[in-house]
């Protein structure tokens, strides 16, 4: 009696608690448009979280999106031999990269790298009273760090995508290269003939969406992190963990929607 | 007679006026959810003074000056400082009141991604945009003269010792030239030595920035060196406000307790 009691109590505070993290999460992210939009703007921050999210993750995404580019080619070829349609592999490669790959992989990477830094960051400024610091200097703490990571990561992630598509690009044409001799510049065209503007625009639209949620993510965890140094962890893998799952969701929705579009 | 002694002499020397408060404090409740810690203080704070807050962990010292500068709402009560009710205030007006008050975190909260020029340059560069280099650099030289501790220009705060980080954050707080200093546990986690220099700081600060002062402190030491009254805040109500020796003398039996307690420490 006593034990389905109190798992009553335990299941309906902990429905409780995830509708009321859900509302907050909610205010969080309009309390971002609502500043973002307000003076002062604090253009420096935002360009040196730029650069913190870009060379950051710089040499992990060349790396990955370079294997990635080779790993697809090779696994594509066989298959594509076996229909005698090798020389579709440019375009294959391209819809592959440039549609989902190239964001897909930038933003995972990025979720991991960025998220989980931003999060630990605010979480550490917030159990160290950094936070409270600011604010009682009056300085408003959800401006100077919220706004301006959430703004650099959606800014720098669609930037990041781009590169890492044209890298992944590179090592698919360095291993179809030495399958088969052909120039970059052939390789390069036969991989965009089959992209549209469309594919272009749904892919930086995604892009922008993913670094919005790893930002607003991390921000958001590592701003309401408790329980010290435990808390700070806590933040930063709830910050890859969740960032991860809604660009997985997010993935799902804009690919529908652009092919409602088409 | 040493310079605490000679400093803590000049502070109980000056003349309060007692028609002047900076901080007025009525029927002031809150709590955490079920828990109460604040159950109805009554509390002035007089231009000019020292006052230190004593009273075991847990009892809502932090959570008063916390109150005080905006960072909790009350539950229930009034709060004044420098004319203002707190609670009430639009978020510009709280901020243009804060940079009115200096408060010195227990950790000091230096930035720990900023070196010790950051540090105290952050706050003055993001509230007087109008400010030069020059300025700024000639504000944050006078406060590190008055913590005594130019030489730290360039450290990061990891690189100096618990007192040097208590001094930086006193000296952040003091750049925006306060009038109130709300200082929590300025002498926690400090040896006997850099204790008594963190209080001949504090006393310092009032006599050369004429700041009024709320002393967050479970230190008999501290409480007795830095201040002009003492209150004594026990199970969330101040159960004795006076001069050192008006508490000490106390009938209260909680309070006695207290002091007990802390002279067999």
């Amino acid at each position: 009696m006593f034990n389905r009691m109190r798992n009553k109590y335990t299941f309906s505070k902990g429905v409780d608690e995830y509708f009321s993290g859900i509302h907050k999460a909610y205010l969080f992210t309009a309390l971002f448009f609502r500043e973002a939009f307000k003076k002062p703007f604090h253009l420096r921050e935002v360009i040196n979280q730029c650069f913190e999210v870009g060379l950051k993750s710089l040499a992990l995404i060349s790396l990955t999106g370079f294997i990635v580019g080779i790993v697809f080619t090779k696994q594509s070829r066989p298959s594509l031999e076996d229909f005698g349609a090798t020389s579709w592999l440019p375009s294959l490669i391209g819809i592959a990269i440039i549609k989902a790959l190239g964001p897909l992989v930038t933003a995972l990477i990025c979720a991991g790298k960025v998220g989980s830094s931003i999060g630990a960051e605010l979480g550490s400024m917030r159990v160290t009273e950094q936070i409270d610091a600011m604010e009682v200097s009056a300085i408003n703490p959800f401006k100077y760090l919220v706004v301006t990571r959430v703004i650099a990561t959606t800014l720098t992630i669609p930037v990041l995508a781009l590169y890492c598509s044209f890298v992944a690009l590179y090592g698919s044409y360095l291993n179809v290269h030495a399958e088969e001799t052909s120039s970059m510049i052939s390789f390069y065209q036969s991989a965009f003939k089959t992209i549209s503007f469309l594919d272009i625009t749904t892919s930086v639209v995604k892009t922008l969406v993913y670094g919005f949620t790893i930002g607003i993510v991390g921000c958001y965890k590592g701003y309401h992190a408790t329980q010290g140094t435990r808390g700070v962890g806590k933040a930063a893998n709830q910050a890859v963990v969740l960032a991860m799952f809604l660009i997985f969701i997010e993935e799902v929705i804009i690919v529908q929607i652009a092919n409602w579009i088409r | 007679m040493d310079k605490i002694t000679f400093e803590m002499k000049k502070l109980k020397q000056r003349s309060i006026n007692k028609e002047d408060s900076v901080i007025s404090i009525s029927g002031l409740y809150k709590s955490f959810g079920d828990l109460e810690v604040l159950k109805g203080i009554d509390f002035k704070l007089f231009k000019g003074e020292n006052v230190a807050v004593l009273g075991k962990s847990g009892t809502g010292k932090s959570v008063l000056i916390k109150i005080i500068v905006g960072l909790l709402k009350p539950d229930r009560g009034e709060v004044v400082v420098l004319g203002h009710h707190v609670d009430q205030l639009e978020s510009k007006e709280l901020n243009a009141l804060r940079i009115r008050i200096g408060f010195s975190f227990q950790n000091s909260a230096l930035y720990d991604s900023m070196n010790v020029y950051q540090n105290l340059a952050f706050p003055l560069t993001m509230n007087r945009k109008n400010l030069n280099k020059k300025e700024v650099d000639e504000a944050v030289e006078e406060v590190l003269e008055a913590v005594g501790l130019t030489d730290k220009l360039k450290q990061m705060p990891s690189d100096l010792s618990g007192g040097q980080r208590k001094r930086i954050g006193i000296a952040r707080t003091l750049i925006l030239k306060p009038e109130i200093m709300l200082y929590d546990e300025p002498t926690s986690g400090l040896d006997p030595i850099t204790s008594a220099e963190i209080i001949e700081l504090i006393n310092e600060v009032q006599q050369k920035y004429n700041t009024s002062s709320v002393i967050i402190t479970h230190d008999l030491t501290c409480a007795k060196n830095s201040s002009n009254r003492l209150a004594m805040l026990l199970e969330g109500k101040f159960l004795k406000v006076g001069t050192f020796d008006e508490v000490f003398d106390t009938n209260d039996e909680q309070v006695k307790a207290f002091f007990d307690y802390n002279f067999i420490q």
